[in-house]
């Protein structure tokens, strides 16, 4: 495995005729948690739409494990061990809890069309399987007793739970939380970091987009600062607090709202 | 509804012949049988994907004329002073050529169809449809044009102790059909319960987080496409081996609607709402041309399906078989 799971390169992006990143650089060291961090507009949930997919770049490279996946489909970046969560709630509405956490073990079946015409034979066993691998992801957010709700149903904080866990469902090697504490009370935005420090010690390197400077601070190893389209800091924590460009950003940002 | 009480219906069925040997119900329930296994077809697309397809009929008239020309045989000009000459072949070979065709067309207008979505993947197939009508009515060489493909022989089937016989009388399509019906059944339910079913289910209910689950959309909507499409060749074939008369108007738009009102009504997203919904919708115009004046039909066939559609908005099995919740 290389020093470097996710690169970033001078990467851009045009809408239109707005520059939503100008150019960005950064990298992801494997089994870290990375924050991208900068007041709204800077350019971050861009970046990660881009990365998995759903966006294209004007220009620059994403290199994952060291090869280019800028231009793929989302479900192809998804197959090579890159999975998002989304910032608003996202589930499969209309199918019960249950079946989510299936329908996002997706990748981890390979049951084609023989298989749904011969059930009795290997496909049987891996449907057991992903079966047992949904009661335990569920277990594992603490959704086990919901199980047999409709996805919808469930209260706005254990959405967003569910839908942590379906992005962490196949074992990503890159797991890229947006805003996953977006909307949440403090336990359980509690609760979302000891989710997110179990599916680090899982072995998953986790990208983060996070405005809850606290929880970023407390969960980070290295902290991207952004702002307008560009990169104004990077380093760990600490460093990042005392950074005088990074307190100008959000300082102005703050005294412009007020 | 349970497997029991679901084959439970199919023994009612294939018993309902030997109990009332009325020739005139029994030609009822095989042209609303092919029409159902039509609609359990259309179900897969607009009930498990969500993909309105308009154009089913498309498939069904594909397999109607690929049945009817493989077994009647045919001698074209395919450019270049080369002819095309085909021998009369059996039956079950013209019905396997029906779902192979139809598939194959299934294969090709899901590759190009799914890269737009909503109102323009509507638009594309309902124009399908139509050029393959206009094909059927002016390539007259193969298809006769609107002089219709004539003497299409009836279905036949090897039959231990008996060899092949062919199916002239009402019960014997029937039963066809019935088997037919309970194999699309069978398979439409494999294959949404299985992984596939559940891509197919997740990409209905939401796509960005399908995708981002790693769900590959253009593959799985072309697998039940060309499923779809294979299943309504089929149904095709049924058709053209009972009516033995073939004209371009397999491919009337009416068809397809037919089709999409027996699933919206029945329930779409659902095993038996096809079935369900194919009965009323199916058999309701003959009973009422026994029932009602001729004008006043269309009237309360028009009327019967808004009252569904307006008090029963997701079909009548999910308004019996309510999810425990």
């Amino acid at each position: 495995m290389s020093e470097v799971l996710l690169s970033v390169e001078g990467l851009g992006v045009q809408i239109g005729g707005l520059t939503a990143i100008a150019d960005m650089s950064f990298t992801v060291p494997p089994a870290e948690v990375v924050s991208l961090i900068g007041p709204n507009g800077a350019g971050k949930t861009t970046a990660f739409n881009v990365i998995t997919g759903y966006m294209r770049p004007t220009r620059g490279r994403i290199l994952f494990e060291g090869r280019p996946i800028a231009g793929l489909a989302p479900e192809r970046i998804a197959a090579r061990g890159l999975v998002r969560s989304f910032q608003r709630t996202s589930v499969f509405a209309g199918c019960t809890v249950f079946e989510n956490a299936l329908m996002a073990l997706h990748l981890r079946g390979r049951a084609g069309l023989l298989d749904a015409l011969l059930p009795f034979l290997r496909a049987r066993r891996e449907e057991a399987a992903l079966r047992a691998e949904a009661a335990e992801l569920l277990d594992l957010v603490g959704l086990a007793d919901r199980a047999d709700l409709p996805a919808e149903a469930l209260a706005y904080g254990e959405q967003r739970r569910l839908g942590i866990a379906m992005a962490a469902a196949a074992h990503p090697r890159l797991l890229l939380l947006d805003e996953p504490a977006a909307g949440l009370n403090p336990s359980e935005t509690a609760e979302c970091m000891a989710l997110i420090r179990c599916l680090k010690e899982r072995g998953m390197t986790v990208l983060l987009v996070e405005h809850d400077m606290a929880m970023v601070m407390r969960l980070s190893d290295r902290i991207v600062v952004l702002n307008q389209g560009r990169i104004i800091a990077s380093g760990p924590p600490a460093a990042i607090r005392q950074d005088p460009e990074v307190i100008r950003a959000y300082l102005g940002a703050a005294h412009a709202a007020a | 509804m349970s497997t029991l009480l679901g084959w439970g219906f199919v023994a009612a069925l294939a018993a309902l012949p030997l109990l009332f040997p009325d020739p005139y119900l029994l030609a009822v329930l095989t042209s609303a049988g092919i029409f159902i296994i039509g609609a359990i077809s259309l179900n897969l697309l607009l009930g498990y994907t969500g993909q309105l397809s308009l154009g089913h009929v498309a498939f069904f008239g594909l397999g109607a004329y690929a049945s009817a020309l493989a077994t009647l045989g045919f001698d074209i000009a395919i450019g270049f002073g080369w002819r095309l000459v085909v021998a009369p072949q059996p039956v079950w070979l013209g019905f396997l050529a029906a779902i192979v065709v139809a598939g194959g067309f299934g294969w090709l207008l899901g590759r190009l169809a799914f890269r737009v979505r909503g109102a323009y993947f509507v638009i594309i197939t309902v124009c399908f449809a139509q050029v393959l009508r206009m094909v059927a009515l002016n390539w007259v060489e193969l298809t006769q044009g609107p002089m219709a493909l004539i003497s299409i022989p009836p279905f036949s089937l090897w039959w231990p102790g008996e060899g092949w016989i062919a199916l002239y009388r009402k019960d014997q399509n029937y039963w066809l059909v019935l088997a037919v019906a309970v194999l699309a059944f069978l398979l439409v339910r494999q294959v949404v319960r299985s992984r596939i079913g559940r891509a197919l289910v997740a990409l209905r209910a939401n796509e960005p987080l399908a995708r981002s689950v790693g769900i590959r959309v253009t593959h799985y909507l072309v697998v039940a496409a060309v499923i779809s499409a294979g299943i309504a060749g089929a149904a095709g074939s049924l058709f053209a081996h009972y009516v033995r008369i073939v004209d371009p108007d397999v491919f009337l738009f009416i068809y397809t609607v037919t089709m999409v009102i027996m699933v919206v009504t029945g329930g779409k997203g659902t095993l038996w709402g096809p079935v369900v919904g194919g009965l009323v919708f199916g058999l309701m115009p003959d009973l009422l041309r026994g029932t009602a004046p001729p004008e006043a039909q269309w009237i309360i066939y028009g009327t019967a399906m808004i009252l569904f559609v307006m008090f029963l908005p997701r079909g009548i099995v999910p308004a019996l078989v309510r999810r425990p919740s």
